[in-house]
């Protein structure tokens, strides 16, 4: 039938976004950061990149065979699930964890829990922690120009000066993605430019992470400092690509709000306080495990509607 | 089918504590890191559940209804005193692996679940093939979680290397989400199979509630109006 004889309830007029395109979209914002990785830790990254999409496609098509549900791996998201995680890994991991970690993050934590908009967490993120609970070696193995080295956030957490502008482009140890803020930043402007993301998450974000650092670090307004702990580790990816999921993150404008300030103060809690240098991705997942209970708090309140006072009783 | 034997069979199948009715939980999750704590864990709950649920269908006719809990703690603290000391005597290893979880079998629901429902109401030796039953069901349950979490975790079965697996050891199994990971799966494989023999015209008697199948499990089954013929 012709799109001008569409006989439906309304709403009549539709935009061209599908979850394909919008996942299409997450991968056009992603390849600046691949390709930048891909250059900065050579082939073992290009490997480590396709054995993850292609384990996260199979793994849900395989899934979706067995329990007799229609395939949706022409939706893109696995694709984009495949390719975050393997951002989220160092170029050293042997690939058959890479594969385990797909599988988990696909089949675990996405599909078990109904597939694509019902997952409570974000699955390339729950894939990382997977892998880092139970590789915590291989996990942390981080090599930069053939040599095994600290990460500059493990660096700076030992007290040490970093080179900040090195960090900014990318030209130093880490995860095969979040290394170079420049080439985030890029994909990001690119996501915000056609629509995909809103700066509201990632403003919040990285707002209240640099209040947290200044007021607590111990080192006060020190741009230095600032820039190398907002560059390190994998705070910008996460930030505009991870904590921006539309699954797992809220959808009301106070709720967001709310979100990115969670994650800021978790992170920074994480960073500071915590034994490990890192700590988005488990900030991330469990701001994720909070989004029911702030979309609950925040639901705005309707045109006309006066707000039911508490002294009445009663929630709604 | 003979009434003990159907008791067995119930508890290890039909009302297999682990995987049907999920109680127990506590040890299920927190021991299986390996298959010989598992065995361990379940043969230890076994005695005494097996020696609980006589010594209580043989007081039944003498504890009062209104103090038949504490009557029913003191019979198992004594019987789980009496297994730790011997464990602590002969098996100081596994002693050490199952920590505190050997004066925990005190409180294992299965335990107090077993004398309120079963034996507190029938004769002693139906009780003992009842608790010989709810403890196999359990000792396979957590045999089974354990193997798979060595497997996955370790590499091993039994404290035996599969050399195959050497380098592939999956640390998370051997934590605490692994065993909820692993115990879900096995849950679910079961729940395929049962389902899978219903469809065959083999109906299984549901395992909770007295509208079909036997009394025999059933809380309230004294109460109950709606009982199966004798």
């Amino acid at each position: 039938m012709s799109d001008l004889l569409h006989v439906a309830s309304s709403p009549h007029v539709r935009g061209k976004d599908d979850t394909s395109r919008i996942m299409l979209y997450v991968i056009i914002g992603l390849l600046p950061t691949t390709i930048f990785g891909i250059f900065n830790f050579g082939f073992r990254a290009l490997l480590l990149v396709l054995v993850c999409i292609a384990s996260c496609v199979a793994s849900e098509y395989i899934f979706e065979k067995i329990v007799h549900k229609k395939s949706t791996i022409s939706d893109l998201s696995a694709v984009v699930t495949g390719l975050l995680l393997a951002l989220n890994l160092p170029h050293t991991l042997p690939v058959w964890q890479a594969v385990i970690g797909s599988v988990f993050a696909i089949v675990i934590v996405k599909m078990l829990f109904g597939g694509l908009g019902q997952n409570f967490m974000n699955p390339a993120l729950g894939g990382r922690v997977f892998l880092l609970v139970s590789f915590a070696g291989t996990m942390t193995n981080f090599e930069f120009d053939g040599v095994s080295q600290a990460t500059p956030l493990a660096v700076l957490k030992g007290g040490e000066a970093v080179d900040a502008m090195s960090m900014l482009i990318g030209r130093c140890g880490g995860t095969i993605g979040e290394t170079s803020a420049l080439c985030i930043l890029l994909g990001a402007i690119i996501l915000i430019l056609l629509g995909v993301i809103d700066l509201v998450i990632p403003g919040t974000y990285i707002l209240s992470f640099v209040i947290f650092i200044i007021l607590f670090s111990g080192h006060g307004f020190d741009t230095g400092y600032l820039v190398a702990q907002l560059c390190g580790g994998g705070l910008m990816l996460g930030a505009f690509f991870m904590a921006t999921d539309y699954v797992t993150s809220p959808i009301t404008p106070m709720g967001k709000v709310l979100f990115g300030i969670c994650l800021g103060v978790l992170t920074g809690i994480f960073r500071i306080f915590g034994n490990s240098a890192e700590g988005v991705s488990y900030a991330i997942i469990f701001s994720n495990l909070l989004v029911p209970l702030i979309e609950k708090v925040t639901v705005p309140r309707a045109f006309g509607i006066k707000r039911v006072k508490k002294a009445k009783g009663g929630d709604n | 089918m003979n009434k003990n034997i159907e008791r067995i069979v119930n508890g290890v199948w039909k009302e297999n504590p682990t995987f049907v009715l999920m109680l127990g939980m506590c040890p299920t999750l927190a021991v299986t890191t390996s298959a010989i704590n598992g065995v361990g864990m379940g043969l230890s709950t076994t005695v005494v559940l097996i020696l609980s649920n006589m010594m209580i269908s043989a007081l039944r006719n003498f504890i009062p209804d209104r103090v038949r809990m504490p009557a029913f703690i003191v019979v198992v603290a004594s019987f789980v005193t009496i297994v730790q000391f011997l464990m602590q005597g002969f098996l100081p290893s596994l002693y050490d692996s199952l920590g505190i979880y050997i004066p925990l079998i005190v409180v294992n629901c299965i335990i107090l679940g077993r004398a309120e429902s079963y034996a507190s109401k029938n004769p002693v030796i139906p009780s003992m093939f009842d608790g010989i039953g709810m403890g196999l069901g359990f000792t396979i349950g957590l045999t089974c979680i354990g193997i798979v979490r060595e497997i996955l975790g370790n590499g091993s079965v039994f404290d035996v290397n599969i050399p195959f697996l050497d380098n592939y050891h999956i640390t998370l199994f051997g934590l605490a989400p692994g065993a909820f990971f692993v115990l879900a799966f096995l849950v679910a494989i079961m729940n395929v199979i049962r389902k899978n023999m219903e469809k065959k015209g083999k109906p299984l008697p549901k395992a909770v509630g007295c509208t079909t199948g036997n009394c025999d499990g059933c809380p309230s089954a004294t109460e109950c109006t709606g009982k199966e013929a004798k």
